[in-house]
């Protein structure tokens, strides 16, 4: 028999997966030796990784209070019809549920039309299906830096479609400019690089901020120009910690008039809102028939459980809890983001001033032995190894400046966090320490 | 039994659509065009062809969308690609500085509506068209069949539904699925397991889960190793998961035909790889030839195709027919020798009904000395579980590479954590299971031997089938003319006035006109004879 293996795809030999960089390294160290307060307390905090669970006990007790929404009601013929639906159109009751959740994030100032939306596994396959159907192979996606390193794998894997990043900076605490924009655009032109779309993630991960209507105004205006696509993706949405602080490009678009509409895609998910990543629930909003049809149909790989679907569908729509979870979220990912920023101030460490998300973005430029990749990368590996903390660095996420880092805090107890911070305190004195001693 | 065409000209239509398919081919990027001409009318996408993998409107859309893809696309790479792309409809007055020509380049102007244009990779499937066959799945949707409130209506025989065994897991959730869901000693099914990321592949109790089934279902000879599996929402990714893997945009996998429709969706779509279809023949009782995947490859390869892996059903879908071990070893031999892959999708492994043993590809590698790194296995628990919503689909592979890229991709298909936790438990109930498996066999054979007699007794003559949800049956004879045309004319016959909808060969690239493949396992007992006396209004007219 023959001793060599039998070829592989280019795909999958390829590294786009992008798995060995420091974002993805940093969580493998963890795994080998993950904190836990009794009995590893020496273990290593994952601050890398953006889950929520300040709010599970919320669901918990929804849960337990309604334990039949949890399964199938009213009995085994509800089960029979759901074990065998999979049409991708949804539970309707779950769509309309959805829609009027995602209605409720933004204050009821924009509709939601069920019949607008594809559900999918998660918001990962929503990003990736629409990288599908609005490029080709070749072709470039727009996204503003630093942007989620996942985009990496996601959107280009298998889709074989370029990132063009548009690069933003400290100056303005990284908003995006239309001289970024343009600056972006022309790059992809001399590469010969032809742009379909600009996606956004609003509010920002990993900066943890809301974009601004006037700067969303300005993206749509310049997309519209360009007659190129938008995706906005809002699955941090509902974890603005001042509900009128967040802006939905559904906004601006259904202020704006008809002719944009049909260019603007909106990605949503429950994995960080409700806390539910396991559920793999995620969702494209689009005003576009063309691609609402196409996505759905794209949608066959990707399917939401139908279990899933009931589940949550009665959850969803029970306004009451909806309207006290996303409030009572709102207001402990507001205290818990006070809280860190107070804890990395007493550390020297000053924050981009955020409103929104799971985590925060901080600066540590100052402890750089040298203001490059390098020298980010070089002080990470040493929280990481020395502190016991991981982060993620910013040129994982495509940040030209160095120094900048994300720090989660929603995914670990008060408890936990409060260690964190404080080794994080000892790390930077240390580290002081070493910059003065080695100046002398 | 019927006349069945004279190889010659089986071979020769084989042969006309790989000549007409190496011009389409010739400046297609990599999406598989399906051959022009002869060729084209060889894939014909019907309603409800996407069977078992889509309801109704899945089924319905898809397959013509196909059809109006492969057309576009023909159309498409025969004429030189348009110089002036479709222009952006007026966004507003041209910027100063700006020089118009060299923005045009670069905006997406290509495809179908104005300015907000798709990627022609989304473009052509768009248009749905208006296929004559999404007739047929419209008036099922819109005039379905009911035994009381709607005995007139049309029935629905080409969904790969499992009803027959729904009441057993419907029972078993019924006693089980609120302790499974609050109760923590069972496995942590509070909601903070539920609200942590956990590995996109599968979890490993699952995993193990799904091993110790696969073992069962496929009739104890062969154990099945948890760590080479990778969980998915579903087969249909697991195949398209799989095709990423193993081959290039533009590389092709052969296939038996006939074959489960839904492939070409699966795995031309997205990845962009050819299907190449080797006729069987009623004659083999729709048996794998090795002799016609030698040809088949060898063609392929004269064209300057590169041939990655061949792709087979076990059992059988449309056919129902189970594979030899011989037959199996005979394959392995193949693909060694061809240094390429294989690709056994088995999901109606438990699905078996007829007196023949169920064997698995795995079954083979286990005893005889076979490189295994390039052998895979579909599975799946919509067809042997009946709970196709759940979306519960792996692959199963002796490849570690492909363990490894597939396990990355899984993240975009990845089963919902709470109905992994519902599996567990219902799996792990070992007694329940195995009185699931025998209950479904039997039930199947009942529902099988019913309609199949039934058939006979009109004259309409089915091939032995030993596993799966369908009868393939000859109905050449009720045709007008021996061919395609023929075919879809007595299909529409058996719509408006039978009143059945049933899957046309053509719609599984069946070389031989006549041939329908009829699902029996959404039919109940009393359905049977209805069935019978409408497709005797069919056969009586001719």
């Amino acid at each position: 028999m023959a001793k060599k293996g039998v070829p592989l795809s280019e795909m999958a030999t390829s590294d786009t997966h992008g798995e060995d960089s420091p974002y993805f390294v940093g969580w493998k160290v963890y795994d080998e030796n993950p904190y836990d307060a009794a009995s590893n307390p020496s273990g290593v905090i994952q601050m890398g990784l953006a889950e929520n669970q300040v709010s599970f006990d919320l669901l918990e007790d929804y849960l337990e209070q309604h334990p039949q929404e949890f399964g199938w009601g009213c009995g085994v013929s509800s089960f029979r019809e759901n074990a065998l639906f999979q049409d991708y159109h949804g539970l309707k009751t779950f769509t309309r549920a959805v829609a009027l959740f995602m209605e409720q994030i933004r204050g009821g100032r924009t509709q939601f039309d069920p019949q607008h939306i594809v559900l999918t596994a998660g918001a990962t396959a929503a990003n990736e299906l629409l990288t599908f159907i609005l490029a080709d192979p070749g072709d470039g996606l727009l996204i503003p830096t630093p942007y989620y390193p996942g985009f990496d794998r996601d959107l280009r894997w298998r889709t074989g479609v370029n990132i063009i990043p548009v690069h933003c900076n400290s100056s303005n605490g990284f908003q995006i400019t239309l001289r970024a924009l343009e600056d972006a655009c022309a790059g992809a032109e001399s590469m010969k690089v032809r742009v379909k779309g600009l996606l956004l993630t609003n509010p920002s991960n990993p900066l943890g901020t809301a974009i601004t209507r006037p700067v969303l105004e300005e993206i749509l205006d310049f997309v519209a120009h360009k007659g190129i696509h938008l995706i906005s993706d809002e699955i941090y949405s509902g974890s603005v910690f001042s509900s009128d602080e967040f802006v939905s490009m559904t906004e601006i678009v259904e202020s704006g008039g008809h002719q944009e509409r049909e260019r603007v895609h909106i990605v949503y998910s429950l994995s960080k809102d409700l806390g539910l990543p396991g559920y793999r629930v995620g969702t494209i909003y689009s005003y576009n028939n063309e691609v609402v049809t196409t996505a759905r149909r794209m949608s066959s790989f990707t399917l939401v459980s139908s279990q899933t679907q009931k589940m949550l569908a009665s959850l969803l729509s029970d306004k009451e809890f909806t309207e006290n979870y996303l409030r009572t979220n709102r207001e402990r990912l507001k205290k818990r983001y006070e809280f860190v920023v107070e804890g990395l101030s007493n550390a020297g460490i000053r924050c981009l001033q955020g409103n929104a998300g799971l985590f925060c973005w901080m600066n540590l430029g100052e402890l750089l032995e040298e203001p490059t990749v390098e020298g980010e990368l070089s002080l990470w590996n040493s929280m990481l190894h020395e502190a016991k903390l991981n982060v993620s660095p910013g040129s994982s996420c495509h940040c030209l400046e160095a120094g900048w880092f994300r720090v989660c805090f929603a995914n670990m107890s008060q408890q936990t966090l409060e260690v964190a911070l404080m080794r994080m305190k000892d790390f930077t004195e240390k580290m002081k320490a070493k910059q003065m001693i080695s100046s002398l | 039994m019927s006349p069945t065409p004279s190889k010659k000209s089986a071979d020769a239509d084989a042969a006309a659509a790989a000549a007409t398919a190496t011009q389409a081919r010739s400046s297609a990027t990599g999406l598989g065009g399906g051959g022009g001409g002869a060729g084209m009318r060889l894939i014909v996408p019907l309603q409800g062809v996407v069977q078992g993998r889509g309801g109704l409107v899945l089924g319905t859309l898809i397959p013509c969308a196909l059809f109006y893809f492969l057309q576009f696309y023909l159309r498409r790479n025969r004429s030189p690609p348009p110089t002036s792309p479709q222009p952006p409809a007026a966004n507003g007055p041209d910027l100063p500085g700006i020089v118009r020509s060299s923005s045009r380049n670069f905006l997406s102007a290509r495809g179908s509506s104005g300015h907000a244009a798709v990627s022609s990779r989304a473009a052509s499937i768009a248009r749905s068209g208006d296929s004559p066959y999404f007739v047929g799945t419209k008036k099922c949707s819109e005039d379905p069949y009911h035994p009381v409130d709607n005995p007139d209506g049309v029935i629905q025989l080409g969904l790969a539904e499992n009803r027959l065994s729904l009441d057993l897991i419907g029972d078993w959730l019924a006693r089980n699925v609120t302790n499974t869901l609050l109760d923590e000693r069972q496995g942590g099914l509070s909601i903070s397991g539920l609200a942590t990321y956990q590995p996109f592949d599968g979890l490993v109790e699952l995993k193990m889960a799904v091993a110790e089934f696969m073992g069962q279902v496929m009739q104890g000879s062969v154990s099945f190793d948890p760590s080479q599996i990778i969980m998915t929402a579903g087969a249909t990714p697991a195949i398209e998961i799989l095709s990423f893997c193993l081959a290039d945009a533009g590389n092709a996998f052969l296939v038996p035909s006939p074959y489960y429709p839904g492939y070409d969706r699966n795995i031309r779509w997205r990845a962009g790889i050819e299907l190449i279809p080797v006729p069987c023949r009623s004659t083999d009782n729709f048996g794998l030839s090795i002799p016609a995947l030698e040809r088949a490859y060898n063609q392929a390869k004269m064209r300057g195709v590169k041939v990655r892996a061949v792709l087979f059903s076990n059992p059988s879908n449309p056919v129902g027919n189970l594979l030899h071990r011989e037959t199996l070893r005979d394959l392995l031999d193949f693909v060694t020798e061809k240094g390429i892959h294989v690709i056994a999708d088995e999901v109606f492994a438990g699905s078996t009904h007829g007196t023949e043993d169920f064997v698995s590809m795995a079954e083979v590698l286990n005893t005889d000395e076979f490189d295994r790194s390039r052998v895979h296995i579909v599975y799946g628990l919509s067809k042997d579980l009946s709970v196709p919503g759940f979306r519960i689909g792996l692959i199963y592979s002796f490849n570690e590479h492909v363990i490894a890229a597939a396990s990355k991709l899984a993240r975009f298909s990845s089963v919902s954590v709470p109905t992994q936790h519902l599996l567990i438990s219902m799996l792990n109930d070992t007694k329940f299971i195995t009185q699931y498996i025998k209950t479904n066999r039997e039930r199947l054979r009942v529902m099988y031997a019913l309609l199949v007699n039934g058939l006979k007794q009109l004259g309409v003559e089915s091939v032995k089938s030993s596993g799966g949800f369908y009868c393939w049956t000859d109905m050449s004879k009720f045709m007008k003319s021996y061919s395609e045309k023929g075919e879809l004319e007595l299909w529409k016959e058996m719509l408006n006035v039978a009143k059945i909808h049933l899957t046309p060969g053509t719609a599984c690239h069946c070389i031989e006109p006549g041939w329908f493949r009829l699902c029996f396992t959404t039919l109940t007992e009393k359905d049977v004879p209805v069935v019978l006396e409408r497709i005797k209004r069919v056969v009586d007219n001719h």
